[in-house]
Parts: structure tokens; C-alpha cells; sequence
């Protein structure tokens, strides 16, 4: 069973096709008649367009029309509706504006789309939109969270929480208190946003999208156009990375949608860098306050969190940054409190760690410095403070082998090497540090579904609508469907990414494998066991044996105790005329899960040499361990790893989109000037699975690695640059000026 | 964009005459600064005079030291044996600059005429000096975007803490500029008025009053190579580049060194000749002569260095969000002077 054994590792079963261009992502598909359009944004971040010019673009060459909230066709399920997102329930305390895409003049933030204009190629649309012109009335733009802080408001839905004393930390031996921020960071996966649209009918419609998940667009269609979900087909079999921004269907899709309706042609929508800094969410601004006491024994007393966030003035946003404080330690007095504030800016979305990323920056960085002050380790801190059970929720994990991690990262590292007392180890003009930092996730279970197909020649076919977005989803769902019924992994196709598929969950939250793996492990079940009916009833070839006697593997079912008693699966399916075994399975969580906390662990280490007279940071070497269940594939899991820990890289040292709160617009919303990590910034990156099953979670004991793999590791760098300098960083990322030390 | 006329030529005069005869037009080289000037409508020309046909790739010895054709791509000239052998600095200022795509593409001339990184320059809802009036098109001659600067009180992280004026803060973000400074080279343009020659330290400018021109070239002239005149830093070259990633960023601050060096007994070692160039803190590479003059035929010591780097610091100025430069400058100016100091 797949449970006690570990998986062997294999190469990624679409790597080929995709490094040799086999692989379509929706901006790969051309449509005959196809037209294409091209977003005009708001040069002001508020206030009301006074005058829109758009004739000059309506006379520009190849011109099909210029689309602005004078005229821009209807979205019936939408156009009605007022405050928050049109395709979600209404924020409380409700929002005093509302956002329908090209809808009134009035402006909500930077880069609001202001006209949307169709050509019938992309470069005549380009340059018909830069000859439309837009006079506005300007009022005072705030964009500036740290100016605002003080008027967070609580959102709905996520109330303060709070055990034991509130005030514990006043009267602790040993108290901390820090504030940390970090700044806004972009998504900017490779591929730009957009959409492809294409009414196939008057009322039916065919959708290449950039979604973490078809069924989800499918559905926001629906909604939006008033149709049944049967009528819009959506296609995303690839997704050049998401990292969150695909988890909504945005306006601008919609628009996109109901223009292809007006103009009666497939229109394509394909967005430029800086519209992918406004157009489709951002990890928000937040600022969080840690207050923290401790005894002379290093046990925690208390953690009290706060968190403060951005949001839009016409829809809360709001992410999880303070929950892996409830839990993490084992402390008597704990509270957080999660605040947004509404500001004239477009509004975020979760970004690879949602939430957890940012609380862990703060929660680790306080670890690190309560145990700089108490005088211990920074892992023993954390083990004086371990804990088996839950605290928030009082129950057991359902799987924890964290100790285990901090033991073999530690080890991988040379965490024998690092010095308590910063600034110790120096190298030429070098100090090096060492830093850790912990990592936490929920690893869910959502309902998905998914179907198998056994043919007599014994090839396997998977399918499921789920997207893959990158992480290996296809490789590991033929992990787990080879694992079941012995199909040679080459003799295994899956198909996916296509709402005509069974239904399944976004690619996100770390929950694909869990999921969409559970449905095919139930599916390839299935068949297995329609294949040992047929060889142990009357006249069978196993005729008379158990169940557990028979083993499937390579295509053949044999008895174990009897050598050479065997059929193989083709003799099987053609004595009983089948020419294929078809079961699709939905799969959920069973009733155990709500006993249990179901969570993924990390651990990040890294090594970094600074330079102080230059204040220049490298990360020389970073070690990773997951404790996740177990590894379903080895290679894509590593993968995942990596990927984590160089967007960690990033948002430690090197991420931030920068307005200029003058005018609320960004200045660096290029690939030139927002700085994400590139191959220098990133050493070779050490992985380490612990690789034992979760009892708990799914029948394959595998639980999700997507975002631990980057929460906490921003942590662990500005920890290793405290360990190598004495300079706390608590606002990331790190660049040189925030290091370098006085010489003259 | 505008929709422009494209011409592509084979000699150099017909390069001049063809950009000499109306205004609004460019010459187009390796187009990684030029085209996306024109994507974001900084630059709205009339005409590209496409010139990567002409024969100026050659990089070879004359007699004053080294000769590199204006179209020679930067990645040829920083592989160049006679480059890395003799004018090592050349060679590392321009691997440090972009990425190796960009740098098969960029030529000789098109790094020496970049313009400047600023956001504001970038962008024609922000208000900036340097944009200048729109070049060609239906709104020839009218403003393109609001006047003023707009770093000056706002995103300044990148701009000049030297030379600047209430016109323009922005800098020149070029490395190989640097290397070519601290090596005084020469420029050799040619024109509709004949052959010139610009001496390094004159081809670029400071923003003063009109910060519209980043240089002393004429219209019409075409920079044709550059020479390096022979030196003796090659055993004692730096480059050192601060920047915000590891690679494929802009300067924060660079510094270029070459020195000659004279062991004077077992240990100590004397600067004998100096050369020192600073980036990412001017409107132009920044040498700095006070400091060559303070460390001629002092010892390499550190305390040497840092007065060195005090005198070079004189005059600056900073302008809120670059304040860490007034500290970043002068200790990478020690470090860069230590690095280069370690003997062979
Ligand atoms: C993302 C990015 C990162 C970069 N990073 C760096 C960096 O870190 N360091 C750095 O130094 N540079 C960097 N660059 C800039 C790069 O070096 C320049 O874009 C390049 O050198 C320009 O050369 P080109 O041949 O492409 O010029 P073009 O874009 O073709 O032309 C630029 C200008 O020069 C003029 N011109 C070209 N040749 C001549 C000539 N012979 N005579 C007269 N005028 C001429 C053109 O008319 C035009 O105005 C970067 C660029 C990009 C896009």
C-alpha cells in the first residue's frame, strides 16, 4: 500500500512538452476571426474622469471599438449588484464603493481600466489605446499604509482572538516587543494575465482562461452573464505560474467576455507587465506588532499579534497572517487581532503563503530575537516551546514531525558552526550568519472529483478539470493512480485543465494532490477492485482466492502464495468483453479530519555572508525541510521546494512594489525595476522530505507542500543577517542601505 | 508609438546625411533602450535610421592603445582577448551590466547614449524635465507630460547625490560609461560637419538648465568608436557594482578602479598612478580627480583609502530616499580600493 512505502522519483510526465513548446497556455491559442484588445488604465489613483477622448482611437487603423463606461455592454448578473465583488457576498461593515468594470467615471484606484479597446491585431490595438485621452477631477489619493495604520478597521468574519491573560507580557521576566512590515509584492509569474472569449452561440461560450481553476471561472461566468454553467466551457490545461492571482475571475475578464458578445468575434485579452501591478491583486502592505514574554527557562508566557493591512475602498481582502501564532507554540496566553484599512488601491489577493508568509516573517523574527535575548539557541528556544497538541483548538496534529526537521535541516546546514554572539565569523570582507525560521500551512482536503479509465491494453487514462499551474499536479496524480493498480507510469495519460472534465478545486491552498489525489485514488480503487471481481468469481482465473491475496502490479493480477498463478489484465477484460473499465470517483474528507489539526510543517536554514561595508546579503546555501506526509513524487516535491525557497529569496531580499504616495502610483511596475530573484540571487538549495504518512488527511497520507515552501523563509534570512551583523532587519526586504554600517 | 518611417542604411555617411536631413530622427542599434523608450512613449520618433548594418564591429590595436567600433555588441567586448588582457576594468564594468540577452544585443554607441532609469523620465503622467517636448507626430512640440521633477520629493533610491540640479536628480545608469570614464577614453563621432573627437570626461553632461540633453553630440553626428589610450592598471583593476539583486539591476552606487602599484619594500606598496570613476551617483560617470591626486604615491593602507573616499564625498548632496548614498559611496569607494589594491 502506498502508505508504507516510499514513492520512487520520477520526471515530470508533461517536462518534455513543456520545454519544447508542446504545451499551449491560453495565450498559445489563436481563433479564426479573432480579435484583440488592449486595457487604457487610469493615470490617477482617485477621483472622476471629467473628459474621455476616444475618437482619434475610433478612427486608428483596424479599430473595431473602443469600449468605456459609456458604453460598455451589459454583465446582467453583475451589473445589478452593489458593494464588495460582484461574484462574492457583500463585505461588512459594507464598503462605500462599489467596482463594476467600466461602469461610471468615477476612479478607484491606479490603473483602473478607463476604455478597453478592440482591433483586429494586438499591435493596431495598442496603438489605437494610446490615443485615447482622459482628463480627470483629482482628488487626495491614500495609498499610504503607514500613514493609516491607527484606522484598521475589523473586517467581518475574523474576530480577535485570545487565551489565557491579555496582557500576560507586561509582567513576563523576559519581554519583546517589535514592529515589522513588508511592503507590497507582485505575484509576476512569467505569464501575463488575460483571457481568450469565444461565444460559440448566443448563449454558449468557450473561455481560454489564466485560472487556478476552470470550474471556479466556469462559475463566475455563469453568475456574471446569467447562464448555466453547461453552456461556458473553460480551458486551462497550463498555467505559466500563478502563485494566487488566477484563485478570481477579475473584471477585466468579465468586460473581455461581454465585449466578445457585442462584437461577435473571439477576442483576446493578453495584459502587460505593469497592468499585472493593478489589475490582478498583490501580497498586501501590512504592518504587525509582536509583543512577547518569556521566563528565565525559556518558556513562552504570552504572544500577543497584531496585524494591519491594505485593502480596496470597494472590497476587503482579508488573509490568515496572524493564525499560525494561535497555534504554533505551546503558550498559555496568546491573542491576535487582524486589521484592514481601506485605501485608494486596486484590491490584493493571496499570494503563495497567503497570509501565513507574512505572519511568519514577524511571529519567527520574534522567536529569533526573544531567543537572542534569553541567551539560547534559536531551535532549542523553539523546542522548550514545542507542543503535540493544538492549543487553539485543543486536539491532537494529526501528523507533526517538526522536531525531526529542526534535527536533520540543522544537520544539513552546519548549524554547529553558527556562533550566539553575532558578527563572530568573518570571512575576508564577509560575515556569515545563520538563521532558521519554521514554516506552517493547514493542509486541506476539498471535495474533488476524478475519473479512470482502464483499457484492455492496459493503458490508463486519468481526468479531472484541475489546472496545473506548475507544481507537478499531473506527474503526481500518476504517481498515485500507478501506486494503485501497478500501470507502468509511461502507460499512464491524465488529462486535465478543462471544465468538460469531473469538477475539481482551484489549484491553490496546497490542496491539489490532496484532493484531486484522493479522488483518483478512489477512482483507480475502484477498478481494481471491478478487476478482482472478475478474477476471483465463478470461472474466473483467480476463481475462489481474497482479495488481499492478489496482487496487481505491471498489468498482471497474480495469487501471492501460488508462483505463476496469474492473469493479466487484458486476458481479464477480454474473457468478460470489456474493452474498458470506466469509474469516476468524488472524494471528500471523512468525519475523522474535524478531530484532528491537519497541518504542514517546514523548517528553512539558511546561510548568508554579508558584506558591511556594503551592506550587500547572500543567501551561500539554504537547506529546506518539509514535513508534509508523505512525498507522492519526489522530484516535482523538490521542485516545489526550490521554487518556494527562491520566491523567498525575493521577498526577503529583494521584493517590493514602491508607489509614490503623491500621485498613488507605482514607479518600479517593470520586470527591470521590480526586483524578483534571478539566478545569481539563488544558491543551490538543499531539500530534505521527511516523507512520513499523515494517518489522517487522505488515503495516500500526502498533504500539501506549496506554500510552506516559502512560508518562514524570510524569516530565516533576516535572522541570519542578525546572526552575521547584530542588525535586526524588520522590514523587508533587505537591501543594502538597511545593512551597510558607517566607515567615515 | 507613433507610426514611423524605417530606413535601414549601409555606410556611415549615409547614416548621417539620412538623420541630418530631417529632425525627429533616431539611429536605431541593438534597440533594447531605444524601443522601449518608444513602448512607453517617452521617445516618439519620426524615423529609425536602422545602422546595424554598418561596418563598425572591429576592435582592434592603434597606436595610442585600443580602438572598439560603435556597433561592436558589449558582450564582444567584454570577451575580447585585448579588452580582458589590457583593459580588464572594460571588461568587468560590462559584464556587470544587464544580462547576457540584453548585452548580445546592446552596441558600443547605444550603452554611451542610454538614457536614465528615473521612473519619472519613464512614465508621462509624472512630471519630468528630462522628457522633454514630443519629438514628432500630431502633438509635435507640446509638452509630453507635466514639467518639474518628480524625484525630487519622491522615489530618489536611484538618483544622483552629485552634479544634480532643481531641474533634474536623474543619473546615468551606464557601467561600461564608468569603466570608460576612469580609462579616458575618446570618442570619435562623425557628423555633417566632419570628424570629431570628445574627450571622455565631455561627452556627457550634467542636467544644469536642460536636462532634455544627457550629451555634447550634435544632431546628425554618429558616434563611431571609441579608443583607449594604453595604461598600466591592468594588474590592479575593480569593478564593484552595488545593486538591489545580485545581477540584472542598476547600480546603486559602482565604482571603477585602476591603479598602478609599485612594491616600495617587502610589504607596504605604493599607489603609483590612480584612476577612480564612480556610478549610479551623476548625471554622467562621476570621476573623481580630487582622489586620484590625494592617494598619487601614497601607501595602500586602509586609513589612505578612507580619507580618499572623504575627499571624493566632498559636495554631495542627497535627497531623502538616496541618503544612504552619502554612506554607500564612500564605503564601496574603500572597498572597491582595497579589492583592487591585493597584489596578483
Ligand atoms: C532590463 C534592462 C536592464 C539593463 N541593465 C543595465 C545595467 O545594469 N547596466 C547598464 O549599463 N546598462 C543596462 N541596460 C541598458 C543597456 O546597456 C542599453 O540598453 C544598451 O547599452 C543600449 O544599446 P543599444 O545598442 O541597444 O542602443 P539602442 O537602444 O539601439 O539606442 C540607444 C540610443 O543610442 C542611440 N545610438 C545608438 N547607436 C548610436 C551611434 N552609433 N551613434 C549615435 N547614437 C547612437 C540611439 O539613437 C538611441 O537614442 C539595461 C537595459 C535593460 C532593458
Amino acid at each position: 500500500m502506498t502508505k508504507d512505502t516510499k514513492n520512487p522519483p520520477i520526471d515530470r510526465v508533461d517536462g518534455r512538452m513543456k520545454v519544447t513548446g508542446g504545451a499551449n497556455y491560453f495565450a498559445d491559442f489563436e481563433l479564426p476571426n479573432m480579435a484583440y484588445c488592449v486595457i487604457v488604465g487610469s493615470e490617477i489613483a482617485r477621483g472622476t474622469i471629467t473628459s474621455l477622448d476616444t475618437k482619434k482611437a475610433q478612427g486608428a487603423p483596424g479599430v473595431l471599438g473602443v469600449f468605456t463606461h459609456q458604453n460598455r455592454p451589459p454583465i446582467p448578473g453583475w451589473d445589478a449588484t452593489v458593494g464588495g465583488p460582484a461574484d462574492g457576498p457583500p463585505p461588512k461593515p459594507k464598503t462605500e464603493e462599489t467596482y463594476r468594470i467600466l461602469s461610471s467615471p468615477k476612479i478607484l484606484f491606479d490603473g483602473q481600466p478607463i476604455a478597453i479597446v478592440v482591433a483586429d491585431t494586438y499591435e493596431r490595438a495598442t496603438y489605437a489605446a494610446s490615443l485615447v485621452k482622459a482628463t480627470y477631477a483629482k482628488q487626495a489619493a491614500r495609498t499610504d499604509l503607514s500613514k493609516h495604520v491607527a484606522e484598521g478597521i475589523a473586517p467581518g468574519g475574523s474576530g480577535d482572538y485570545s487565551r489565557g491573560k491579555a496582557d500576560a507580557h507586561q509582567t513576563a521576566p523576559v519581554t519583546l516587543e517589535a514592529q515589522y512590515t513588508i511592503p507590497i509584492e507582485v505575484h509576476n509569474p512569467m505569464e501575463l494575465h488575460g483571457i481568450l472569449a469565444h461565444w460559440t452561440g448566443p448563449d454558449t461560450l468557450m473561455i481560454y482562461a489564466k485560472t487556478q481553476g476552470v470550474n471556479a471561472t466556469q462559475n463566475a461566468m455563469a453568475q456574471a452573464f446569467k447562464l448555466d454553467p453547461k453552456n461556458i466551457h473553460v480551458h486551462t490545461e497550463f498555467m505559466g505560474g500563478g502563485f494566487g492571482m488566477g484563485l478570481r475571475t477579475w473584471p477585466q475578464e468579465t468586460a473581455v467576455v461581454a465585449i466578445a458578445r457585442k462584437i461577435g468575434r473571439p477576442l483576446k485579452l493578453v495584459m502587460n507587465r505593469s497592468q499585472m501591478f493593478t489589475l490582478v491583486g498583490h501580497r498586501p502592505y501590512t504592518v504587525q506588532t509582536i509583543r512577547m514574554g518569556a521566563d528565565q527557562t525559556g518558556k513562552l508566557v504570552s504572544i500577543s499579534h497584531a496585524a494591519t493591512a491594505e485593502t480596496a475602498r470597494y472590497e476587503d481582502f482579508t488573509e490568515a497572517t496572524v493564525n499560525m501564532t494561535k497555534f504554533m507554540y505551546a503558550c498559555p496566553n496568546v491573542s491576535t487581532r487582524y486589521r484592514i484599512v481601506r485605501l485608494d488601491r486596486s484590491v490584493p489577493i493571496w499570494m503563495r503563503g497567503p497570509g501565513e508568509a507574512t505572519g511568519a516573517f514577524a511571529l519567527e523574527s520574534a522567536m529569533d530575537e526573544m531567543a537572542h535575548k534569553l541567551n539560547l539557541d534559536p531551535i532549542e528556544f523553539r523546542l522548550r516551546n514545542y507542543t503535540e497538541t493544538d492549543p487553539e483548538h485543543n486536539r491532537p496534529y494529526s501528523s507533526k514531525h517538526l522536531k525531526e526537521a529542526y534535527q536533520k535541516g540543522a544537520e544539513a546546514i552546519g548549524w554547529s558552526n553558527r556562533k550566539p554572539q553575532p558578527g563572530s565569523l568573518r570571512e575576508g570582507n564577509w560575515l556569515i550568519g545563520y538563521g532558521m525560521s519554521t514554516g506552517v500551512f493547514n493542509a486541506f482536503r476539498w471535495e474533488a472529483s476524478a475519473r479512470a479509465l482502464l483499457k484492455a491494453d492496459g493503458s490508463l487514462t486519468l481526468q479531472s478539470a484541475v489546472t496545473d499551474i506548475g507544481p507537478g499536479t499531473g506527474t503526481a496524480l500518476t504517481m498515485i493512480a500507478h501506486n494503485v493498480l501497478g500501470v507502468p507510469v509511461e502507460r499512464i495519460k491524465v488529462e486535465y485543465g478543462d471544465t468538460s472534465l469531473p469538477k475539481a478545486p482551484s489549484q491553490g491552498g496546497s490542496a491539489i494532490v490532496s484532493a484531486v489525489g484522493s479522488a483518483v485514488f478512489d477512482a483507480c480503487t475502484a477498478i481494481k477492485q471491478a478487476l478482482i471481481e472478475l478474477a476471483v468469481k465463478d470461472g474466473g482465473s483467480l476463481a475462489g482466492r481474497q482479495a488481499d491475496e492478489l496482487t496487481l502490479a505491471d498489468g498482471i493480477l497474480s495469487a501471492d502464495k501460488e508462483p505463476g498463478k496469474k492473469v493479466t489484465v487484458s486476458e481479464l477484460m477480454q474473457a468478460n468483453n470489456l474493452t474498458v473499465i470506466d469509474r469516476t470517483k468524488e472524494s471528500k474528507a471523512g468525519p475523522d479530519h474535524q478531530k484532528y489539526s491537519v497541518y504542514s510543517f517546514s523548517v528553512h536554514f539558511v546561510q548568508v555572508r554579508v558584506n558591511p561595508m556594503t551592506g550587500v546579503v547572500r543567501v551561500a546555501k539554504a537547506v529546506s525541510v518539509a514535513d508534509s506526509g508523505r512525498i507522492i513524487s519526489p522530484k516535482t516535491a523538490a521542485s516545489q521546494m526550490i521554487g518556494g525557497v527562491a520566491g523567498g529569496i525575493g521577498m526577503a531580499l529583494t521584493e517590493e512594489a514602491v508607489i509614490d504616495h503623491r500621485f498613488g502610483r507605482f514607479v518600479n511596475n517593470n520586470f527591470a525595476d521590480y526586483h524578483v530573484a534571478v539566478h545569481a540571487d539563488v544558491p543551490a538549495i538543499e531539500t530534505i522530505m521527511i516523507d512520513k504518512p499523515d494517518p489522517i488527511i487522505n488515503p495516500m497520507g500526502a498533504k500539501g507542500m506549496g506554500e510552506i515552501a516559502l512560508i518562514g523563509f524570510a524569516g530565516a534570512v533576516a535572522n541570519a543577517v542578525f546572526n552575521a551583523t547584530g542588525q535586526r532587519v524588520r522590514h523587508l526586504p533587505i537591501t543594502p542601505d538597511k545593512v551597510m554600517q558607517k566607515l567615515v | 508609438m507613433n507610426p514611423f518611417q524605417f530606413t535601414r542604411v549601409t555606410t556611415p555617411q549615409a547614416a548621417i546625411s539620412a538623420s541630418t536631413k530631417e529632425s525627429g530622427t533616431y539611429f536605431l542599434a541593438g534597440g533594447t533602450n531605444l524601443i522601449d523608450l518608444m513602448k512607453r512613449e517617452v521617445i516618439l520618433p519620426e524615423r529609425l535610421i536602422d545602422i546595424n548594418k554598418l561596418p563598425l564591429t572591429t576592435i582592434e590595436k592603434n597606436v595610442t592603445g585600443l580602438r572598439i567600433g560603435a556597433m561592436a555588441k558589449n558582450s564582444a567586448v567584454a570577451d575580447h582577448e585585448l579588452v580582458k588582457t589590457h583593459f580588464p576594468l572594460l571588461s568587468m564594468a560590462l559584464n556587470a551590466g544587464a544580462s547576457a540577452q540584453l548585452r548580445n544585443m546592446a552596441t558600443v554607441g547605444g550603452n554611451l547614449m542610454q538614457r536614465t532609469r528615473c521612473s519619472y523620465f519613464y512614465d508621462h503622467s509624472m512630471p519630468c524635465n528630462k522628457r522633454g517636448p514630443v519629438q514628432a507626430g500630431p502633438d509635435k512640440g507640446k509638452p509630453n507630460g507635466p514639467a518639474g521633477c518628480g524625484a525630487i520629493g519622491g522615489f530618489n533610491r536611484m538618483h544622483a547625490i552629485f552634479g544634480a540640479s532643481s531641474k533634474c536628480i536623474a543619473v546615468h545608469p551606464s557601467d561600461m560609461c564608468i569603466a570608460l570614464a576612469a580609462l579616458d577614453a575618446t570618442v570619435n563621432v562623425s557628423g555633417p560637419k566632419g570628424d570629431r573627437r570628445i574627450p571622455f570626461s565631455e561627452f556627457h553632461r550634467l542636467p544644469g538648465e536642460l536636462p532634455q540633453k544627457d550629451n555634447t553630440l550634435l544632431p546628425g553626428e554618429l558616434i563611431m568608436s571609441v579608443d583607449l589610450p594604453t595604461n598600466r592598471f591592468a594588474d590592479h583593476s575593480h569593478y564593484l557594482k552595488i545593486r538591489d539583486r545580485a545581477s540584472y539591476a542598476f547600480a546603486l552606487v559602482s565604482v571603477g578602479v585602476g591603479l598602478e602599484m609599485k612594491r616600495s619594500d617587502g610589504s607596504v606598496h605604493t599607489i603609483q598612478d590612480v584612476r577612480l570613476a564612480m556610478g549610479g551617483v551623476a548625471h554622467k560617470p562621476w570621476r573623481l580627480f580630487e582622489a586620484e591626486q590625494f592617494l598619487k604615491g601614497k601607501e595602500a593602507t586602509e586609513a589612505n583609502f578612507k580619507q580618499a573616499a572623504t575627499l571624493a564625498m566632498k559636495g554631495a548632496k542627497s535627497y531623502g530616499e538616496n541618503d544612504f548614498k552619502l554612506t554607500l559611496a564612500p564605503n564601496s569607494i574603500i572597498d572597491a580600493l582595497k579589492t583592487a589594491t591585493k597584489t596578483a
